[in-house]
Order: C-alpha cells, then structure tokens, then sequence
C-alpha cells in the first residue's frame, strides 16, 4: 500500500512539471500583450515599454519560467498584473467561493444520484424506473447555466426568494453565504446528478445479475439485505470512477454557473484573466486546475484499493 | 429577497428609525470590473466609471453636458499667448488619508503622469507642458511649450485626478483621493464598496452614505439583479433587447443617452482595394445606417457620418454626405474594376454590438456584389495585437469610446493606415487653437474631410442603456466622459 502511495506521487510530481511547462508554453504563443491592453488605444509606446518593464515582460522567456517555478516552489504565486495584489490572496478568496459550490453540488448530485439509481434498479422498468429515466434524460440534455438562467427567472426574479446572483462572502454570516450558493449548486449538480443517476443504475443491475447475488438470495437473505450488504458495495466501484472524473467537471462547469449568477469564484478569476491576459494569474489558476484533477485522479485510485480488497493484495 | 429586505426595513422604521427616511445607500451595476482603481496608470473605461469624481477629484471636472467646471482649483486665469495657466485652488481639501491638499500635490502628480517611466494611458494630456511651478501651497502656474485648445477639457479626465505623493504607489489597491466617498472594501470579483468621506470638501453637496458597485457580466443576470432589487441602478446595460422591458415598467427608469463610443468599421487605407477611395466610398453607400442600429442595437444609437459624437458642440451631422445608395456604391465598384464583385475580410470582436453588426453588414454588402467573409477576433488581446498593432487586416468594426478622439485619424501607424496632410495640418491647428469658435470650425472642417475620404465606415453612436429605480434622482443620462459620478445622486422619499 505505502509503496503504491509513494510512486503514484512521484509520478504525480513528474504530471504537474510537464503540465506546468505545456501552460507556460501555451501563453508563450497566445496572441495578446498584457501592457497593451492595459494601455489601450492611445498608449505611446514608450509608455508601453515603461510597463512591460515594470511587469517584468521584457525578460527572456527561460528566466520567466524558471522564476514562475521557483516561486511556486517557495509557495509565492507571484503578483497579479491587473489586481496588483498578491494571487495566493486573490486564490484563497476565490477558493472560498468555488471549493463550497463545488462540493455542496458534489453533495447534492451524489445524495440524489445513489438513491435514485438504487431505487430505479432495484425494481426493473418499474414506475420509479421509468421516472427516474425521465429525469436523468432530461438532467443529461439540458445545460447547467441554462437550468441556472430558469433557477434566476423562477426563485429569485418570480418569487424573491433567493438573492439573483452575487455573493455577500462570509462574513455575512453562513445562512446568506449559503442561500447566495444553493441555486448555482443546485444547476451545477442536476446535469451531473442525471448522470451519475444513469450510471448507478446500470452498476447495480450488473451486480444484481451476478451469480453471487443469485447465490445470496438462494441461500435465504431476503432482497433488502441483499441489495444493502452484497449489491451496493460492489456497484460503487465503477460510480467512484464516474465521481471522480465528474469532480472535475464541477470544477470546470463552475466557470459557466458562476457567471450566470455571478460569483466570485476561481472559474471567473480564471476567465476575467485570459480576457485581461493576466499571464500570471491564467499560470497558477490553470496549474491549480491541473493539479486539483491529478490530485483527485490520485485519490480515485487509492480510494479504488479501499473499495476494492482484490486491488490491494495485488500491489 | 428586496421584499424580505422591505419587511425588516418596516419593522425597523416602525421602532427606530424616522418613518420613511429616505435610503442613504446605493448599488451601481457594472459590466466589468475594474482592473485596479486608479486612473492614472491604465486605460480601462470600468476604472473611471469607479473612480472619478467618487474618490478622486481633477482641478476641474467634467460636467453632464460635457462642459469644464472648477473643481479642486476653483478658478484659473490663462495669459493672452494662451501659455499660462494660473490655477487658483481651493482651500480646505483633505485627501482621505487626513494629509492637506495643496500645490505640491498638483505638481506631484502631473510629473508622475509625465514621468518618461509612468504609465499614464494618456501621456499627450501632459505633452505640452513645459514647467509647473507652485509660488504658494494655493496657487499652480502650468506653463505649456505650445497652445493647447483642449488642456482644461483633459485636465478633467480620470487620467489627470490629483494624487498624493505619500499613496500614489498603493492607489491601484487602496486609492486614496479627495472625492466625496473613502475606499472601504474591494471583494475582487464581486464589488467595491465606499463610504461617505465626512471630511469632504463639500460635504452639504453629499445625499449618500454608502456606494457600492458590483460587477455582474452577463446580461441576463445584469437584468436580474435590476429586477430583483439586487442592484438599484445599471448605467450601461450591456443587451438593448432587454432594456425595451424597462421602459414598460413604471418602477424603474430606463433612460437611452449617448456614449462618446463612435461604432465605425475601419479599413486599412493602405491595403488594396481600400486605398481607392472610390472602393471606400462604394462600402459606405451601401450600408444603410438606420436598418444596421436598428438589427444592431434595437433602434438606439444615433447613426453618424463621421467620427464625432453627437454629444459635444461641434458635431456637425454628415450622414447626408454618403447616404444609402446601392445603386451609386454598385456604380462606384465597376469604376473602380470591381465589377465583377469584391472579396474581403471583416475581424470582428467577440461584442454583441459588433458581431451583429458584421452580420447585417455582410448582408448589405452582398446586395452590392461584395462578398464580407466575418472573421471573429477576440477583443481586446487578439484584435490589439492583430488589428491595431500589426494592421493584418481588411475591415474591422470596434467602438471608439474615448471623448474627443478625432486626432486618431491624424496619427501616424494607427491601425487605419490613413494618410492625409490636410487633414492632419487641420487637427493640429485645432488642438493649438484655444478660441473656442475658431477651434470647433476646424472641427466642423475636419469632420466632413473624414465623411467624404470614409477612411473608416461611420456607422452610430454608441448608446448609453442607463436602467435605475424610479426613485433615484441624480444619475447621469449621457456619458460625455467614461464615468459614473454619484456625487449629487439622492433617493426621493
């Protein structure tokens, strides 16, 4: 187990410099200097090359990267070029915003996803099967900012019970910093919640058309005992994987719900900065990115070894 | 929420509060954010729309007709020769630091502007001066090398608000300044919020207590937040089709002004075929200028001929001068050896006014046998670095918002690649005429060359979309200068 830890890391490592070079050399040739659009249209250019030298732009590229690196090393993100403050302080205050919505719509999608999927297995073609197909074909179909455009028009414009977007940050207490995030989370968990619903489901009628499933019933334990002890455990092993890559997801989708209802989360740090070419901020907020996947890809294989006892003997 | 917000407000006045005070706080929406808060050192319009006139004050201020008034000098005298100016200013001014205002700071700040290191996005404001002197701590003497017709006019733009030395440095994150309201918070990605500054100046002119302003981007949420009471006003909604809901509705007001935005397709001079002015005046024949705002922008906007807003003085209309005239621009294409039709190219930035706009164009042109293929061109960092700094392009269309920008068509290596003595002698004479007559016949001048040589295509002025509750009294309806001065807004009640 330790050994399996300790080269899964090492290759994590190796994932992040690569990963980290392919972005730097991304921005190298994206078109767009940060001075000039900084400047405008009016700018002289002698002013223009006075603020690439006060953002340090005017050095050559190697050293650029090797400083980025070596500050990432020592913990010091750098400075943003727009913001002028520290990213580190700009990053943790997005965190606060986007680490929330992400796991409340984790929290969501998995609590509607597993019981609805069960449910629907475990009575084949049933009622409850046939509406939970209904809804995860619409989940799957319909796009998580639009179902937020809807949430907006309904609950917050319509009814007046949710703020229509903005968040009051935390000092305003949990219940207001919660009402401002439950609409996003929930547009961000419904499309996910529908897929993971489909994916539970057709996990458990595999396992449930297992011979050892069959061998249980035979042996006299009744169906509920069955599905609990027997089919669910079994049937979470393909939903870890589904989870895990839709940890990403959440993180990724957050850029478009956080902008419908307007949030100050990472995803809109991260797209404000490529309109602004904040090559310091795109840098670390995309590594962040990365790294946040490789991490979780990371722990969805360990996690694999818990799950699964077989996995475990065999490294 | 608003009407939850209302109850505890009832409760409130029921038990504390005077019944029925008027509101002292106000929420701005703002399309974009701004990328720090000070004025003096980048471009961007958002930063201004912040800043000016809310936390920092010029020794004169723009007013909403676009006219100079006194501001931190209270008055100023200019020498004959039109080389002096002898700016008295006004007594008693704090910047928000508690530090005193005085002439040193002008001084400060007009040589950090000028410095060769600064970055102030509007150096030629500064160009012309010569020496600033400051003979006691009230008076400023600014002697300039040439004449200047338009010094006091930018002397109230956001790029020349009188910093101090001991803050200068920290303003992009903490500005400090003389205006009527003090930095109190900025939750990044959200909104800046100011407070009162109850050492102001002219502190009986102040309603409000508290001004936030929040940034929210997309358009259908802008309307939403309006809608739910989220934000009290939205001076420049970003989607036109849905300010015409406004309008209907008896709780807000929904007011069209204008921006000083000239929406004009610009083409390289100095590529074929555009450097035949019969190509150039064939092209803006057959736009029909009315139909294009009408698709474009839901009918606001008002259409133009040249390159000058509708706001200032000296506009002359010069729509007439190439209207919409199919027939003639067809005529005009086989004189030229177009005949047998036209390939060209439009870069076309990612805004709806623009992309909209390239669309109807792109249909109008090909009633005439031109064929526009749109290119879409992310603004600002690929369209900069394409457009305006390497000049790969055919047509382009973008929004110039900058007041008073005629003089980019007299610039040397500005993206149109136009070239034209007379016109360029013409806008340097005005910039040195200080009589006001003599110096907007130049402009009148100046604006018809551009309509009859079409260096560009003049298409419309750019709205200003302004939605506020219909409680709210103050807010500017025009935008002579980018900027959002709340100085003298109030909620009736």
């Amino acid at each position: 187990m330790l050994r399996l830890v300790i080269s899964r890391l090492a290759s994590l490592a190796v994932t992040l410099l690569f990963v980290s070079l392919a972005i730097f050399l991304i921005l190298e040739v994206l078109p767009g200097d940060p001075a000039a659009i900084m400047l405008g249209t009016s700018a002289r250019e002698d002013t223009l090359a006075a603020l690439r030298q006060e953002l340090g732009l005017d050095r050559p590229a190697l050293v650029r990267y090797v400083d980025w690196i070596g500050g990432l090393l020592q913990g010091d993100l750098g400075t943003s070029i727009t913001y002028k403050m520290p990213v580190s302080t700009l990053v943790a205050e997005r965190m606060s915003v986007t680490l929330p919505l992400s796991f409340l719509a984790i929290l969501i999608s998995t609590a509607l996803a597993l019981p609805l999927g069960v449910a629907a297995a475990a009575r084949r073609d049933g009622p409850v099967d046939r509406a939970v197909l209904i809804f995860s074909q619409m989940g799957v179909a319909v796009p998580n900012f639009w179902i937020g455009l809807l949430f907006i028009l309904f609950f917050s414009t319509r009814l007046g019970w949710f703020p229509a977007g903005g968040f009051p940050g935390w000092d305003a207490g949990i219940g207001p910093a919660l009402q401002a995030l439950l609409l996003p989370a929930l547009a961000l968990a419904l499309p996910q919640a529908a897929v993971l619903t489909r994916v539970t489901r057709s996990a458990t009628l595999e396992v449930i058309g297992a011979d050892f499933v069959r061998t249980a019933r035979a042996k006299g334990v009744n169906r509920r005992a069955t599905l609990r002890r027997h089919v669910v455990p079994n049937a979470l092993i393909p939903v870890t994987t589904i989870l895990g890559l839709q940890l990403s997801f959440f993180f990724g989708g957050a850029i478009l719900v956080e902008n419908v209802f307007n949030l100050p989360g990472l995803g809109r740090l991260a797209y404000q900065a490529l309109n602004q070419r904040d090559l310091v901020v795109i840098k670390d907020v995309v590594l962040i990115f990365s790294g946040f996947v490789i991490v979780v890809n990371f722990l969805v294989d360990i996690g694999y070894t818990i799950l699964d006892p077989r996995l475990r003997s065999r490294a | 929420m608003s009407k939850r917000f209302l109850a505890a407000a009832l409760l409130l006045s029921a038990s504390a509060v005077p019944a029925l005070a008027a509101k002292t706080s106000l929420v701005v929406g703002m399309p974009i954010e701004p990328p720090g808060l000070d004025p003096t050192v980048a471009a961007p319009v958002a930063i201004r729309e912040v800043t000016l006139a809310n936390l920092y004050e010029g020794l004169v201020r723009i007013d909403r007709n676009g006219k100079v008034q006194p501001l931190l000098a209270k008055s100023w005298e200019i020498s004959p020769d039109g080389l002096t100016y002898t700016f008295r200013l006004q007594e008693g001014v704090k910047f928000h630091d508690g530090t005193a205002f005085d002439s040193a700071d002008v001084k400060f700040a007009f040589d950090r502007a000028r410095d060769p290191k600064s970055t102030n996005a509007q150096k030629q404001i500064f160009a012309p001066i010569d020496s600033i002197e400051t003979p006691d701590p009230k008076t400023v003497v600014i002697k300039l090398k040439e004449t200047s017709g338009n010094f006091l006019t930018y002397l109230g733009w956001g790029d020349a608000v009188i910093v101090a030395p001991e803050t200068a440095a920290g303003n992009a994150a903490n500005p400090v300044g003389t205006g009527p309201f003090k930095f109190k918070s900025w939750t990044r990605g959200d909104r800046v919020e100011l407070v009162r500054n109850t050492d102001y100046w002219q502190k009986d002119k102040v309603k409000l207590e508290s001004v936030t302003f929040r940034f929210i981007s997309d358009s259908q949420a802008q309307v939403a937040a309006v809608r739910a009471g989220d934000v009290d006003a939205f001076p420049n909604l970003a989607a036109p089709e849905l300010f015409t809901e406004f309008q209907k509705d008896s709780r807000f007001k929904a007011v069209a002004g204008n921006t000083e935005g000239e929406t004009v397709a610009g083409m390289n001079n100095a590529k074929k075929p555009f450097d035949d002015v019969r190509v150039r005046r064939a092209l803006m024949h057959a736009i029909d200028r009315r139909a294009l705002v009408e698709g474009a922008y839901s009918g606001f906007g008002t259409p133009i001929g040249s390159f000058f807003s509708p706001n200032h003085p000296a506009y002359v209309d010069t729509t007439g001068v190439m209207p919409y005239d199919p027939a003639k621009a067809k005529a005009l294409l086989a004189e030229a050896g177009h005949g047998n039709g036209l390939s060209i190219t439009i870069k076309t930035p990612q805004m709806a006014y623009a992309s909209r706009s390239a669309e109807l164009i792109a249909a109008m042109l090909a009633e005439v046998g031109v064929d526009l293929k749109i290119v879409p061109t992310e603004f600002p960092a690929k369209w900069i670095e394409e457009v305006f700094r390497n000049k790969d392009y055919d047509i382009t269309i973008v929004s110039h918002t900058e007041p008073l920008d005629i003089d980019i068509f007299a610039r040397d290596s500005y993206y149109f690649n136009y070239k034209n003595d007379r016109f360029k002698a013409l806008i340097a004479e005005a910039a040195r005429t200080t009589d006001e007559k003599a110096r907007f016949a130049k402009y009148a001048e100046a604006q018809k060359i551009l309509a009859e040589d079409v260096p560009a295509l003049f298409l419309f002025q750019l709205p200003k979309l302004g939605v506020w509750n219909a409680k709210l009294r103050g807010l500017w309806e025009n935008s002579p200068i980018p900027i959002n001065d709340v100085t003298d807004v109030s909620w009736t009640e």
